[in-house]
């Protein structure tokens, strides 16, 4: 491809970002907002992969664009109303209706000062020269990585660190959303069609998502795509009305959930016990457990996105054998907020009757 | 300097811009969090602008492993913001 092609691409594509990313902002409409922000992130895969970031690129479609959207459209269709919630005006007095326009001028100045200021800086770091030492660093030291895969390098053996800590968010908003409320009742049973498409997608990316973490090691790939790949599987079923989407019940669920942390915290202890650093894999040895590593993550970053799609506690976290097994969901559980709950019941129950005819 | 850098980095500067500007200011709590999910991957370009090294030549790997880590941080900070976005909700409609 000659120059001028690859420039006329480049601003295609960026007038495409800008203008979504406009759009998407600009709509009062909740509903095609979510729609126009996913069709954003879709873009914004094709500057990844033009900007040869493939990593990246899967990252974005499966979870930027793809999750993300799912978790937004779920909250969207929870709305009272289709437009969203819209504040009323907060007065009629046209001094309060100046001022508010004046805000949003000097909002709107502020932002427009900050985008210059960042391009500004950006182009004095570009102009500068010595900026390569990390990435020769990397490339030096990849041969005893484990991985061959830069990015993978990167992620799970030089800035190890920042992925545990990362998994310790994914646990943190987890156990947040735990304590927000209960989950959403499941969906009605889906037509002939999403039922046989449901059927065969689901395997077909628990397929993909044992490739991705697999292939990860030398090519682009890794637990986060395999990860968001396993949730859209079980996030397919989910919509098609299924009750069993393949999350694990009681202890095991609460296991999962924590195993990525667990896994990586158990990896780092042991190898300082051994005399080495805190996750300093000895090189013989950095394949595989950032294979290790990378499995139990994937399980929980698949875990944590289908808890974050189901919006609360499952009722799945409390049915352990013998409790409580066929009482209705957690209406008479002590210490349960009682308003949220009341209001869910009914639809609960609901969605139970519903989901047993799938 | 290459060209794609500063016209992907720059874009990138422009999209912070107009996610800020909408997460002050759109009435609706659901966009606001749209609104920082698109300032998020404003951030994104900017670092993926500048890891880029031409074409044909290998790209720094380090910024695309914390746009990566920062993808899966958006998007649990996200559901974490719903979860509150639908608490508040359930609380308004009872009072």
């Amino acid at each position: 491809m000659n120059t001028i092609t690859l420039l006329v691409f480049d601003g295609l594509l960026l007038i495409s970002i800008v203008s979504l990313a406009w759009a998407a902002l600009a709509t009062r409409d909740a509903r095609r907002s979510v729609i126009l922000f996913m069709a954003f992130g879709l873009v914004l895969a094709l500057a990844w992969g033009r900007l040869l970031a493939p990593d990246v690129a899967l990252a974005e479609a499966a979870i930027g664009a793809g999750l993300s959207g799912a978790l937004l459209l779920a909250a969207v269709s929870e709305q009272p109303h289709a437009a969203g919630v819209v504040r009323p005006s907060i007065s009629q007095n046209p001094g309060r209706a100046g001022t508010r326009t004046a805000v949003r001028w000097a909002i709107t100045l502020l932002c427009a000062g900050l985008a210059g200021i960042l391009g500004w800086a950006l182009l004095q770091g570009l102009d500068s020269s010595a900026r390569d030492t990390l990435a020769q660093a990397v490339a030096a030291n990849l041969a005893i990585s484990g991985v061959s895969n830069p990015v993978t390098a990167v992620l799970l053996n030089f800035r190890a660190y920042d992925t545990l800590l990362e998994l310790a968010v994914l646990l943190t908003a987890v156990l947040g959303i735990f304590a927000l409320g209960q989950a959403r009742p499941g969906y009605q049973c889906a037509g002939p069609v999403f039922d046989s498409l449901a059927r065969w997608l689901a395997p077909v990316l628990v397929l993909i998502a044992g490739y991705l973490l697999w292939v990860g090691a030398h090519a682009p790939g890794g637990a986060f795509q395999a990860g968001a790949t396993l949730a859209a599987a079980a996030i397919v079923l989910r919509l098609a009305g299924r009750s069993h989407i393949g999350l694990p019940a009681g202890g095991s669920l609460r296991l999962v959930t924590v195993a990525g942390v667990a896994v990586f915290l158990l990896v780092g202890l042991v190898l300082l016990l051994l005399g080495r650093p805190f996750l300093g894999y000895p090189p013989a040895w950095a394949g595989a457990l950032i294979l290790v590593i990378e499995t139990a993550a994937m399980l929980t970053i698949a875990t944590t996105l289908v808890l974050a799609f189901l919006g609360g506690r499952p009722q799945a976290l409390w049915r352990e054998p013998g409790v409580r097994r066929d009482a209705p969901p957690a209406s008479d559980a002590p210490g349960a907020a009682a308003p949220a709950n009341e209001s869910a019941a009914p639809s609960l129950a609901a969605g139970t009757q519903e989901q047993t005819r799938c | 300097m290459l060209t794609a850098q500063w016209l992907y980095g720059l874009t990138g500067c422009v999209v912070v811009a107009l996610g800020l500007r909408a997460a002050l200011l759109h009435p609706s709590l659901l966009q606001r969090i749209v609104a920082i999910n698109v300032m998020g991957s404003g951030v994104f370009l900017v670092l993926i602008a500048v890891a880029y090294r031409g074409p044909g030549v290998a790209p720094d790997p380090v910024p695309h492993a914390l746009v990566l880590t920062g993808i899966v941080v958006a998007v649990s900070a996200t559901a974490l913001a719903l979860a509150l976005v639908r608490r508040l909700r359930a609380e308004r409609n009872d009072g």
